[in-house]
């Protein structure tokens, strides 16, 4: 479970987070939703503690991310906006690396990429140089190096950005999967329809403020539009930055 | 430990599968000074071992004005060329090193006993004509010189009277001195190895790392930041520390093959320089590797970072350039400046002087004290917020 409380972060006088809180519960999945440049990945990267925030809170599993950020790193599968990999390494290579940092053994490592292998399609391309990879390729592997501890919690920052259709379809999945396996999933984009059709509660974010946080259902209600779309374009004020 | 021998053999792994910069720590590194100094040395010799044995062609002119200075200058080894129209200009082309000309007053004033004038044209700015003007001015000083005692002789005076004062040489260098002054310049490519060596890891952990936008993931892994930095430093360190074996290894192996001993020099490469030498250039390996790790955490970008690190490259080139323009006395404290005491140290090694090992281990120590300086610099720069960012 993950807990954000009153976060806040300004760049200079540019206030990119000011007091957002939202709650994402074990076996659901909720999407943060806003406009491009709204405070989406800035949030994710308090959470996943790459920054600090100016002030507010941040627990996962109970545990203070400022108190204790490895703790709480042990704790998340974090999927960056960034999501380079090493070129000259095999994409099994790029993710024992990380099981390695996380702390596991060799034999666990290999099991696990085992399983997450065949959850990813994964075993074409898991002894190939990530070197000319396709971009689903390249998240395929991103995901599998940030899953590879088995964390009950996790982020992804826009899973779905760059992705074709069949792949889109397939990241979809493996998020529902990931969700069955009672984890927390917290996901962040920009398309409607996705964060529609998968999560069981919508954090809307603009301008750095959460300006919704219900379910799909509750969302259409408090607008009073069946349609989503008109939903998200209401509770934002504008529809600039959105993408259907 | 375990997370930084894991980043360690990661970031060997990845750069070892880089063909460029394999090419670099392994050959373009350690062979590039004992290669220079092979080329230079041989060159070197083989000019001077030219100029004192063969032949030297001079144009003369007005050569029939003084028939017997051009015998004793035939006999000395100087080849009569034909007369050329325009001297002066010749030697400003370089056509001509130098020219002798004899004007037609010669023999008049020679056989009045007065001064006889010759001119030799030349240009004292081309160094590779230096040689051979002064081998002509010798051997004429040294016919000018056997006709006055003849003269002398002839009115009955000693030639002694013409010489009040004879200067005696007494050249104190010994003949491994004079090499280390040629190789002054060693220790400085042992420096650029390093650099060279260090340098693609450098740069391809931290600035290559979060350009390809893989510091972010990598930072999410719960260990701690000091510890990936360790690791990354590890193996720039060990790149470097390779390409300096090697160099020395090279260097010790090529010095054989530098015909030296025809200068007059010898040089003190074996066993003990290569492990003193080490034990001095250790620390600063890491140093360096430190350095450039820092300079590259500021870059926002590969390229800039290759700026930065080509910058600093030059760094290591002022002491050097300073102790050969300014002679200089070895003092104690010199051994405790990083860059300087190394300097210093291998350049007594190669000279064969004795360098006592405490003066090493302040180099040693002082050379690391530096090295953790800069190490803590760079860890706080690497604890920051905008390190990782890269959008």
């Amino acid at each position: 479970m993950i807990e954000l409380k009153n976060l806040n972060k300004a760049f200079g006088a540019v206030k990119a987070v000011d007091g957002v809180s939202f709650t994402a519960r074990d076996g659901e999945i909720t999407g943060l939703l806003g406009p491009n440049g709204a405070g989406k990945t800035t949030t994710l990267r308090m959470l996943y503690t790459l920054m600090k925030p100016d002030s507010g809170q941040v627990l996962v599993d109970g545990i203070d991310a400022a108190l204790d950020p490895i703790a709480v790193r042990k704790r998340l599968g974090v999927l960056p906006d960034a999501r380079g990999l090493y070129k000259r390494l095999t994409s099994r290579e790029n993710i024992e690396y990380f099981g390695r940092l996380q702390g596991m053994d060799e034999a666990t490592i290999a099991k696990r990429i085992d399983g997450l292998s065949k959850a990813l399609d994964m075993a074409e391309i898991i002894d190939r140089r990530t070197d000319g990879f396709s971009q689903g390729q390249r998240v395929k592997t991103a995901i599998a190096r940030a899953l590879i501890h088995d964390p009950g919690n996790c982020i992804l920052d826009e899973p779905t950005n760059g992705l074709d259709v069949m792949a889109t379809r397939a990241m979809r999945d493996f998020l529902r999967h990931l969700k069955a396996e009672g984890r927390c999933v917290l996901f962040s984009s920009h398309i409607m329809q996705e964060v529609g059709a998968l999560c069981d509660r919508i954090v809307v974010i603009a301008h750095g403020h959460v300006v919704a946080d219900a379910s799909p259902d509750q969302l259409r209600e408090q607008a009073g539009t069946s349609n989503l779309e008109d939903a998200f374009v209401q509770v934002i004020g504008s529809a600039e930055g959105l993408a259907a | 430990m375990k997370t930084i021998i894991t980043v360690f053999l990661k970031e060997v792994r990845e750069n070892i599968r880089d063909r460029r910069t394999v090419i670099n720590t392994l050959l373009t590194g350690p062979l590039m000074a004992p290669l220079i100094f092979v080329l230079l040395i041989n060159g070197i010799v083989s000019r001077e071992l030219d100029k004192a044995e063969k032949p030297l062609p001079v144009p003369v002119i007005g050569a029939e004005n003084a028939p017997n200075l051009i015998d004793a200058l035939k006999q000395r080894g100087v080849i009569i060329k034909d007369p050329i129209a325009e001297p002066e200009q010749a030697v400003r082309d370089q056509d001509a090193d130098l020219v002798l000309r004899i004007p037609p007053s010669y023999g008049e004033a020679w056989n009045k006993g007065e001064p006889a004038q010759i001119e030799l044209i030349f240009d004292e700015s081309q160094r590779d004509a230096k040689g051979s003007v002064e081998r002509l001015r010798g051997i004429i000083d040294e016919y000018a010189q056997r006709t006055s005692t003849l003269r002398l002789v002839a009115r009955g005076i000693s030639p002694i009277i013409a010489r009040p004062l004879v200067v005696a040489d007494r050249d104190q260098s010994t003949a491994q001195a004079r090499g280390g002054m040629m190789f002054s310049m060693l220790p400085y490519f042992f420096i650029l190895g390093a650099f060279i060596g260090g340098m693609a890891l450098a740069i391809d952990t931290t600035a290559g790392e979060r350009e390809r936008q893989s510091l972010e993931p990598l930072f999410a892994n719960p260990v701690a930041r000091t510890k990936i930095l360790l690791g990354k430093l590890g193996a720039t360190g060990a790149f470097a520390l390779t390409t300096l074996l090697l160099s020395i290894v090279a260097f010790s192996f090529a010095g054989q093959f530098m015909p030296t001993e025809k200068l007059g020099m010898t040089l003190s490469i074996g066993t003990h320089f290569a492990v003193l030498t080490l034990i001095a250039m250790l620390p600063l390996v890491f140093l360096i590797a430190t350095l450039q790790t820092l300079a590259a955490a500021f870059a926002k970008s590969f390229r800039e970072a290759q700026t930065y690190l080509s910058l600093l490259m030059f760094v290591p080139a002022l002491p050097t350039m300073m102790m050969s323009i300014f002679p200089f006395k070895v003092e104690t404290w010199m051994y405790a400046v990083p860059l300087v005491g190394q300097q210093v140290t291998i350049t007594r090694l190669m000279r064969g002087e004795v360098v006592t090992s405490a003066e090493i281990a302040l180099c040693f120590a002082c050379t690391s004290l530096a090295a953790v300086i800069v190490y803590f610099i760079t860890a706080h720069i690497y604890k920051g917020e905008r390190l990782a960012i890269s959008t």
